[in-house]
Parts: C-alpha cells; sequence; structure tokens
C-alpha cells in the first residue's frame, strides 16, 4: 500500500452512525439502505395495489363506471412497472443488503457507496415515471411491455417512460454487481460457496441474471427512443426493421427477469421450511444446481411469450420445448422442500405459514405456466385472463408471499422485537383467501375467452369478475395488516430471543440479537462457522 | 472498527467506507440529466435543464473519483477492497458487453431474419406477393420504402477496407501501447509508462477523430444517416455508441496518465490503472466485432 504513514491522520468513523437525515441520504450501512430498500418496496406496493383496486374497482361489472379506457390502459401499464421495478425487485434488493452481508459472515456489503448509490437512483427514477401521469398525453399506456408501434405512440410521457427504464436499470446493475461482489470476495475465510444459505446461492444467480439482461433492456428501450425522436427504423417494416424484433429483444431481457423475480424467493422459502420442519434441507447441493440450471434455461426460453407473432415452425418446437425443460429443475426444487417437510416436526408460525401457502400456489402458478408452453394450447390462452392468472399466481403467493415470509422470519433478528403472531397468522389468512379469489376465477374467465388489458367485457363474464374483484379488495385491504404488524413490533414489540427460531440455520443467527450496525466486524471463528453452516 | 486504518494494521478487520454524499448527489444528478433530456425531447424548454445535468455530471465523475483516489493515495484501501474494485469493474464491463450484444442482435435479427422476410424468403412468400412486390432483400438495405435524405432513396456505405481497416490497425496498435506500458508499470519504468500511455490515448483520440470525419462524409456526401432505414440505424447506433465509448475510454486513459505523471501507482498496487486497460481492451474487441459485421461481411 502507499503512503502508509501519512494514513495515521485518517479518521472514518465507521462506528459512529450518522444521525438525522445523514445517517438515511449519505447512508453506507447495509442494514440503513435495506430498511430504505424495503421501506420503497412497500410503498410502491400500495401504490401499484392502489392501481391493481382502480382496475379490479373498474371490472367488478360490465360495462364502463368509474375510469376512462385509456386512464384503464395506463392502469395496467402502471400497476405492472410499478409492482416489478418497484415493488418486488427492491424488496429483494433489501433483504439481500439485510442478509447477505449477515450470512456470508461479513461487516458490510461490498461497496457501500455503490450500494447507496443503487437505492437513491430508485425514487428518482419512480419520480420520472410517476410524473407521466399528469403529462399530456397521460401516462404510458401500451402495457408495460412497451411493444411498438403502439407504444412510440405515447404522448410526453414517452421519453419519460424510457428513462425512468434506464434508471432502474442503473439501479439494478449496481445492486447486482455489488451483491456479487459481497458473495464471492466477502464471504468469511472458511464459509465455502456450498455451505452459504441457499438465499445467498440464488441471490447470486439472480444478480448474474441481472447484469445479464437489464443492459439489454436498456438497448431495446434506447432503440425505442431513437425510433420515436432520430428517425431510426429498427422497429419499422417499411426501412427493413421489424417490431416483432422489439418482442425478442424485450423478452431476452423479459424472461430472466421473471425468474429474478422468483430466485431469491426460492432462496427464502429453502431457510423458512427447514426451520420450522425441524430438519435440515433435503438436497442442498440439488438446490443450488437446480437454481443455476434455472438461470441457464431462462436464457433459451424468451420467445414463448410470442407464440402468435407467426415465428417458424422450428422455432415454436425449440421454445415448447425449452420452456418445458425448465419444469424438470422446478420439479426438483418443489420436491425438495416436500421432502424437508416429510416426518418431519412441522409447527406452524407465520413465516411457516406463507412458505408452506407458496409451496402450494407457486406449484400452481408453475403447473399453469407449464400449459400456456405448449405451443397450440398457447395459441387459446394467448393474451386471455388465463395468462394474467398463470403470472399473478406466481407473483402474489409466489414472489410477495416469500417476501412477507423472510420480513416475518428475519424481523425478531433485526429489530430484537418480536412481531405479534396472532395478527401475523390473521394477516396471512386473510392474503391466502383474498388472494385465490382474486386469481382463481381468472383462470376460468381465461379459458372461456376473456381478453386482458380491456376495461369492459362480454356479459358472460360478469360473475366471475366480481367475485375477483372482492377478492382483490380483500387481498388489499388485508395488506395494510402487514404494515401494522411490523409498525408494532418494531416499536413495541416483545423482546426476541436470541435464538427466535431454535433450530434456524446461517451464519445470521450467531449473531447477536438485535445484529448488531456492524454485522460482523471481524470474521466468525471457524467454530461459528461450523455451527451456521449449511450443511 | 474503531476507524480506516485499523483495517491494514489488523489483517482480520474489515474495512468500511465512511458515509458520503456523493452517491445522493449521483442520483440527484441523473435525475436533472434525464428530466432535461425528456423535456428537451418534448419541446417543454430548450436544453437548458440538460445542460446543468451534464455540468452536474462533470462534477459527479471528478468529485466522487478524487474522493477514491485520496482514499487510495493515503493507503486507506487494504487487499481485500482492492479486489472487490476489481471484480466490480469486471462486471461492469459484462454489463457492458451485454448492452452491445442487444445492438449486434438487432444486427443480426435484420441481417439474417427480418429482411430475408421482407423480400419474401420460405413461408413469408406473401409479404412478396402482397407487400412489398417490389422489394429485393439484399444486405445492405433501407428498407422496401427506401428510407433516407436522398429523393431516389439510394445510399452508400462505407467500405471496411479505407479509414475503417486504419482505424482497425490504430486500436489493435493501441492495445499493444497500454500493455507495454502496464509491464513498464510493473518493472517501474516510468518513463517507458508516461510515453506508451500517452501514446495510447492519443491513438484513442485519433480513432475518434477519424470517425467523426467518416461521419461527415456519410451524412453530406453517401446519404447514410440515422434515418437510412434499418443499415443506417445499425450502422449509427452500433458505431455511435461504441465511439462513444472510445471516447470515455480515452479521456479515462488521460486521466491515468495524470496520475502516473504525479507519480500514483507501484508495481504492486494499480488498479485504476487496470480497470481502464480492461475497459480499453473491451472497446477494442466491441471494434472487433463491428469491423467484421457491420463494414466487413
Amino acid at each position: 500500500m502507499t503512503n502508509t504513514v501519512t494514513h495515521k491522520h485518517v479518521h472514518d468513523d465507521q462506528d459512529h452512525k450518522t444521525h438525522g437525515l445523514k445517517r438515511w441520504f449519505y447512508a453506507t450501512n447495509h442494514k440503513d439502505i435495506g430498511t430504505m430498500y424495503l421501506v420503497f418496496a412497500c410503498v410502491l406496493f400500495f401504490l401499484g395495489g392502489a392501481m391493481a383496486l382502480v382496475i379490479r374497482a373498474e371490472l367488478f361489472q360490465p360495462g364502463l363506471q368509474f375510469v376512462d379506457p385509456g386512464f384503464y390502459n395506463s392502469m395496467t401499464t402502471m400497476h405492472a412497472l410499478l409492482m416489478i421495478f418497484g415493488a418486488v425487485m427492491p424488496a429483494w434488493t433489501g433483504l439481500a443488503n439485510w442478509m447477505v452481508p449477515m450470512q456470508v459472515g461479513a461487516p458490510d456489503m461490498a461497496l457501500p457507496r455503490l450500494n447507496n448509490f443503487s437505492f437513491w437512483l430508485l425514487p428518482f427514477a419512480f419520480t420520472l415515471l410517476l410524473l407521466t401521469l399528469f403529462v399530456p398525453g397521460g401516462a404510458p399506456a401500451g402495457g408495460w411491455t412497451l411493444y411498438p408501434p403502439l407504444s412510440l405512440q405515447a404522448g410526453d410521457s414517452f421519453p419519460l417512460t424510457i428513462f425512468s427504464i434506464h434508471l432502474m436499470g442503473i439501479s439494478s446493475i449496481l445492486a447486482a454487481i455489488n451483491v456479487i461482489v459481497t458473495i464471492l470476495n466477502m464471504r468469511a475465510p472458511g464459509l465455502g460457496l456450498l455451505n452459504m444459505p441457499l438465499f445467498c446461492w440464488t441471490w447470486l444467480i439472480t444478480a448474474y441474471l441481472l447484469i445479464a439482461v437489464m443492459p439489454v433492456l436498456a438497448g431495446a428501450v434506447t432503440m425505442l427512443l431513437t425510433d420515436h425522436f432520430f428517425g431510426t427504423a429498427f422497429f419499422t417494416a417499411s426501412g427493413g426493421g421489424d417490431p416483432v424484433m422489439f418482442q425478442h429483444l424485450f423478452w431476452f431481457f423479459g424472461h430472466p427477469e421473471v425468474y429474478i423475480l422468483i430466485l431469491p424467493a426460492f432462496g427464502v422459502i429453502s431457510e423458512i421450511i427447514p426451520t420450522f420442519s425441524r430438519k435440515p434441507l433435503f438436497g442442498y447441493q440439488s438446490m443450488v444446481y437446480a437454481t443455476a440450471s434455472i438461470a441457464f434455461l431462462s436464457f433459451i426460453v424468451w420467445a414463448h411469450h410470442m407464440f402468435t407473432v407467426g415465428m417458424p415452425l422450428a422455432g415454436q418446437l425449440f421454445f415448447m420445448l425449452s420452456t418445458m425443460l425448465i419444469a424438470v429443475p422446478t420439479g426438483v426444487k418443489v420436491f425438495n422442500w416436500c421432502a424437508t417437510m416429510w416426518k418431519g416436526s412441522i409447527s406452524f408460525e407465520t413465516p411457516m405459514l406463507f412458505a408452506v401457502a407458496f409451496l402450494f400456489l407457486f406449484t400452481m402458478g408453475g403447473l399453469s405456466g407449464l400449459m400456456l408452453a405448449i405451443v397450440p394450447a398457447d395459441f387459446q390462452y394467448h393474451d386471455s385472463y388465463f395468462v394474467v392468472a398463470h403470472f399473478h399466481y406466481v407473483l402474489v403467493p409466489g414472489a410477495v408471499f416469500a417476501i412477507m415470509a423472510g420480513v416475518y422470519y428475519w424481523l425478531p433478528k433485526w429489530t430484537g422485537r418480536m412481531y405479534n403472531e396472532k395478527v401475523g397468522k390473521l394477516h396471512f389468512w386473510l392474503s391466502a383467501i383474498g388472494v385465490n379469489v382474486l386469481f382463481f376465477p381468472q383462470h376460468f374467465l381465461g379459458l372461456a375467452g376473456m381478453p386482458r388489458r380491456i376495461p369492459d367485457y362480454s356479459t358472460q363474464f360478469a360473475d366471475w369478475n366480481s367475485v375477483s374483484s372482492v377478492g382483490a379488495f380483500i387481498f388489499g385491504f388485508s395488506q395494510l395488516l402487514f404494515v401494522y404488524v411490523i409498525w408494532s413490533a418494531v416499536r413495541s414489540g416483545e423482546k426476541a430471543a436470541v435464538r427466535p427460531w431454535e433450530s434456524a440455520r446461517g451464519l445470521e443467527w450467531e449473531l447477536p440479537t438485535p445484529a448488531p450496525y456492524h454485522s460482523w466486524e471481524t470474521p466468525p471463528s471457524q467454530g461459528v462457522i461450523a455451527k451456521g453452516s449449511m450443511r | 472498527m474503531a476507524n480506516a486504518h485499523a483495517s491494514e494494521h489488523a489483517a482480520d478487520k474489515y474495512y468500511v467506507p465512511h458515509s458520503s454524499p456523493w452517491p445522493i448527489y449521483g442520483s440527484v444528478t441523473l435525475f436533472v440529466f434525464m428530466i432535461g433530456l425528456c423535456g428537451w425531447l418534448n419541446e417543454w424548454y430548450g436544453p437548458w435543464v440538460f445542460s446543468v445535468g451534464v455540468l452536474m455530471l462533470v462534477g459527479l465523475f471528478v468529485g466522487w473519483f478524487a474522493v477514491v483516489i485520496g482514499e487510495h493515495q493515503r493507503g486507506i484501501y487494504n487487499m481485500q477492497v482492492d479486489k472487490s474494485f476489481r471484480m466490480g469493474m469486471m462486471w461492469f464491463i459484462f454489463s457492458e458487453v451485454m448492452f452491445f450484444a442487444a445492438f449486434f442482435g438487432a444486427l443480426f435479427y435484420a441481417r439474417q431474419l427480418s429482411v430475408p422476410w421482407s423480400g419474401g424468403e420460405g413461408v413469408k412468400i406473401f409479404n412478396k406477393l402482397l407487400l412489398f412486390p417490389e422489394y429485393s432483400a439484399t444486405w445492405p438495405t433501407n428498407g422496401p420504402a427506401a428510407l433516407g435524405p436522398r429523393v431516389d432513396g439510394s445510399f452508400e456505405v462505407i467500405p471496411a477496407f479505407g479509414v475503417p481497416a486504419i482505424n482497425t490497425a490504430i486500436l489493435l496498435l493501441s492495445g499493444v501501447t497500454i500493455t507495454i506500458a502496464h509491464h513498464a508499470l510493473k518493472e517501474s519504468n516510468r518513463r517507458i509508462l508516461n510515453i506508451f500511455l500517452a501514446a495510447t490515448f492519443l491513438l484513442g483520440f485519433l480513432f475518434v477523430g477519424l470517425q467523426a470525419e467518416e461521419y461527415i462524409l456519410a451524412y453530406t456526401e453517401l446519404g447514410l444517416t440515422l434515418s437510412t432505414g434499418i443499415y443506417g440505424s445499425t450502422f449509427f447506433m452500433l458505431t455511435g455508441f461504441h465511439g462513444v465509448h472510445v471516447t470515455l475510454g480515452a479521456i479515462m486513459l488521460l486521466v491515468i496518465w495524470f496520475r502516473t505523471m504525479k507519480g500514483h501507482f507501484t508495481p504492486q498496487r494499480h488498479f485504476g490503472f487496470e480497470a481502464v486497460a480492461w475497459y480499453w481492451h473491451f472497446v477494442d474487441v466491441v471494434w472487433l466485432g463491428l469491423f467484421v459485421f457491420v463494414y466487413w461481411v
């Protein structure tokens, strides 16, 4: 190291928390930044949820009652963008911020200032996006997939949408770099890769996917921008371009993106089920390999989102078969979770309830995905409510339930306080019932032929639509309970035990409760690592 | 840990940097930059907000890097931090590779699939029969409507074995000079280091200058512009983004050169130098792809 003499004067106060606003604006602490991510995700979850309720209120009956069709289309578009990029992805990054350093035996993320940069890009990105609601022409209304030529016909919202996606992309890439470097470089000496908690593994692979595909989305939306403003012809057939090319580029990003949303969920579930089954995870290594296989396959299945655009038969066959292959590693995971519970001494605290619901309901979403993978069947299902039901099953009782499970599971370690188990369970049951009333009927609607992204519908769809809307309001309002239960735990929860869950494994549980500001200031000893090791 | 320098005295202690205003400043900067660009494109107001954003961006790079360079010079970073920086830079370059992959993907898709389909290839015979009967799908093309600045829809391309070949030689040579500079740095031969690093960024700027001349030629004489159909789109977006990267890379080399002139870096510790060298090799490799697939075949 150069100039080692002069550094005597350097006193970077690492112990001292900065206080007041500076603690948050200038943050370098992984827990503070994680908290900001989680709070941000929660706010956007409610904003996106409010938009979903506008949609479901409009669809409660046939005919137009509350909003005009243009605004309705803006709601579906904005709901998707907010939930994917504003709620689920930041929630995962928040959990990664909290848990990865604790689980790998590090004091913090590898690149703490970059970490703060990734977070603070998000509020500005979503300010840009939400501003579109107030510009001439209204918010983007062509669907979150931004297919041209429709998306090119947007009003002043167009560049705002594009640039907000650029900012979100930069944020995601920087966060992903941080996670990878933390896991690969900050692991405590002696903690092997195959001894890490699965949450770290799934996030490692997720981060790889993020770095690989977010730039492709950035490139694709940049082409939209230049087609709109600078006369390029990427997506204009008369100039030799092709609008379908955008769909290929978009889904080359889009399909790995759905695994970006769900892989960390696999990690959380793989931590919670063993804890509450009081057994080690069945098939740890096969879980890791299954995750890696899913990530690999996610790059070669993208065109199953566009079977109806008229691609060559060979393409349809290839993408159908590669998509079905994903069922194999996913099946390995579901089998392993079931085998972990088999003959376990199971108890059903709130995190476990969410995890078991995930196991059932995510699998259902996976099975409807398998139906959609079949080309001739997809010709019927495409762009119908069946698709809406499918991806909401994997995203809501899939990703969102896993996020909530993770928050309930780790909250005592974070805050040193226990949540109210009764209210937690009430929140679970209302959510689980609400989500099924909300989304299950949409399978029937889709199979009966109801198209998605339509504010009005034929009267034969009326009954199941009103059922679905009732479910939406039950599910939506019961999430206020989630905020209440977290808030009351943080404010006045009972003191949590050092080991709130007696059979939980992983290095994070070897820290005091609540976890110290800088998680592991010195690397954990070999004994501690052995105790916290997953195998 | 009491303070940062504890980390290097006790190898078992970790280093955590102190808090910093630069990340939030950077976020505000990008926001101003982008909302400025939006307002400019939407014709809400002129380029003024955008210009402020650009100035703030320059401030961001100067300010944040100054802090990091200062901390490095004071020896605050231990080898673990050094390794984190290295890995971070590699993954960042990987993200850049994927960004270019999107545009190369567009090029290959157009050349191999969508343009032949427009000409009625295979099962797309009805495009020929009904949609574009006059169109013969060859490459380069500006599409069935022959988009572009010339009234007759014609345009010319820049031949590979003219300036582009010279540019290839320039970039390959700059790859050699930076490697010589790197070896000189490792052997503490500062004079050779300074000379060859200077040669590298001069070659970089020479490349950019020649590219600019080609662009002027394309716009003024060849009828080749951004709006010359799919050929113009892929040509200018690929070479344009590459040119931006070369310019940034050359500026980065210039900064590193200022640092080596000031005596920064040691044979053992020179992450900044290596990061810029990697970046330089990356733009070099992208150019080889461009030379082959955009200009040559």
